[in-house]
């Protein structure tokens, strides 16, 4: 668990430091909110509408985070430290999940609040509690599928195409079930809870390919 | 020796599919509500059940390749994967043409089989961009494979939410096979399922003994001619077997880091 802890910190000094992804992924999420205005020609949206701009938006902001995860130890020799280094191979993929995991966490708090002020019909408070279960269950499924996907894409020749294109479809499942959890949250109506059918879902996705990548990414580090 | 027992499997796949186009036509009996146009049920599930199990084949070879390190389980997941995407297509075109004949529409989103199977569409036609862009075929297919068990796991995954998301507005065919559907009618569908699963197979073993064939007919030329007298091969999504007498520079992974990030 130490040397996960010890990259995780190291990628967020070097965050800290040098903000990168944080700042671009909040850009692109208040971009995403005026062009969904306009795309929409709507002044408010609720319900599943709303649902879909909100998870939709975070989802694309998270490929631009995806794309960096790896970026620094590509281009700095990282991956020849964490192999050089007496450590699990995966503590790796622990360091880079949590890592994206926080950093969609930071971008929500801004981003979030952003939808609600710009484009979101009813009071975000109600749904607030609901709200934080299915990000976080969805911040989960991005960070482990990203983590991933982005090591998958670093070495590639063409990894800011392959990023998206292997990621998108493979995230589908997530979306859809996130998108139709929240969607009763943002009821103009008064807010709902969350279902419990598409949290199990969202869950099961998180379970099954946290557990996957764990397993597999032991072979994406191998020379 | 490649290609055994093919003539065998071959006739196999022939007779069953005939079979199969006979029941279909003259023994399968005319659907009540839908008439004629429903015996395109006999093609399209068949397919879609072949490609979907094919899939989680492919994932199950590539597991198989990382436990082995035995490249010829690459070659079988690249291939299975290869064939698995042609009879999506297919699936997906005949369940288009039935959509359109029995709903008035192309496309119908609450159509849970045909929306899963665009997706895992989507999906597996990433798997051969993602192989062309490396170039290393040692990494190539340690990371095809690794994509491959990813994929595969999310087949059934993908079919569990698409499913939960679609209002069941249009009658499953398949879930009233238990209640609905006539003997002569599931006798006819399993007939298909078996023709179709052969026809696969068949498919998979024909590219398989052909890049085996090729690669076999490339290492006897470099040996008559010389190295020089075979041209290299470019750059393929498709495993290289047969290409280990290159003096191993072509299957070193780049040390230098320099070289490593062009």
């Amino acid at each position: 668990m130490r040397p996960s802890v010890a990259l995780l910190r190291k990628d967020l000094l070097l965050e800290r430091r040098a903000p990168e992804a944080i700042p671009a992924m909040l850009l692109f999420s208040v971009t995403t909110f005026v062009l969904f205005h306009f795309g929409l020609g709507r002044d408010e949206v609720a319900g599943q509408l709303a649902a879909g701009v909100l998870t939709v938006t975070l989802l694309f902001a998270a490929i631009l985070g995806i794309n960096r995860l790896f970026v620094a130890e590509q281009e700095e020799g990282g991956f020849d430290g964490v192999l050089l280094a007496p450590i699990d191979r995966t503590a790796l993929f622990v360091a880079k999940a949590a890592g994206l995991f926080l950093f969609l966490a930071l971008v929500e708090v801004v981003a979030v609040a952003a939808f609600a002020i710009l484009l979101l019909g009813p009071s975000p408070w109600p749904a607030l509690p609901g709200l934080l279960v299915v990000l976080a269950l969805l911040n989960l499924a991005l960070a482990v599928v990203g983590a991933l996907v982005s090591a998958l894409a670093i070495r590639t020749r063409a990894r800011d195409l392959i990023v998206p294109i292997v990621a998108l479809p493979l995230l589908t499942p997530a979306l859809i079930a996130a998108a139709r959890a929240a969607a009763p949250l943002f009821d103009a109506a008064g807010a709902d809870g969350p279902p419990t059918k598409w949290l199990a879902v969202l869950a099961l996705y998180d379970l099954v390919f946290g557990l996957l990548a764990y397993a597999v990414f032991d072979f994406l580090l191998e020379d | 020796m490649y290609g055994k027992g093919l003539r065998a499997l071959s006739l196999a796949t022939f007779a069953a599919l005939t079979a199969t186009f006979a029941l279909v036509f003259f023994y399968a009996p005319l659907d009540a509500d839908q008439g004629f146009i429903q015996k395109i049920f006999y093609v399209h599930v068949p397919v879609a059940i072949v490609t979907l199990c094919a899939y989680v084949v492919g994932a199950v070879f590539a597991a198989l390749h990382l436990r082995t390190r035995d490249r010829r389980w690459d070659l079988r997941s690249y291939v299975v994967i290869h064939i698995a995407l042609i009879f999506n297509i297919l699936g997906l075109l005949t369940g288009a043409i039935w959509a359109k004949a029995s709903w008035g529409h192309w496309w119908v989103w609450d159509e849970p089989t045909l929306v899963s199977f665009l997706i895992v569409f989507l999906l597996f036609a990433t798997y051969q961009p993602l192989r062309f862009s490396i170039e290393d075929p040692e990494r190539q297919a340690r990371y095809a494979s690794v994509f491959a068990i990813m994929a595969g796991a999310f087949v059934p995954l993908n079919f569990i939410a698409v499913r939960t998301a679609t209002a069941y507005v249009h009658p499953r065919v398949l879930a009233s096979a238990e209640g609905g559907l006539p003997g002569s009618m599931a006798f006819v569908f399993v007939v298909a399922i078996v023709a179709m699963t052969l026809l696969f197979a068949l498919l998979v073993s024909y590219e398989i003994a052909a890049k085996q064939t090729k690669w076999q007919l490339r290492a006897l030329r470099r040996r008559l001619l010389g190295s020089d007298a075979v041209a290299p091969l470019g750059r393929s999504a498709a495993p290289s077997l047969g290409e280990p007498s290159r003096g191993g520079s072509a299957t070193r992974a780049p040390r230098n880091p320099a070289e490593a990030a062009s």
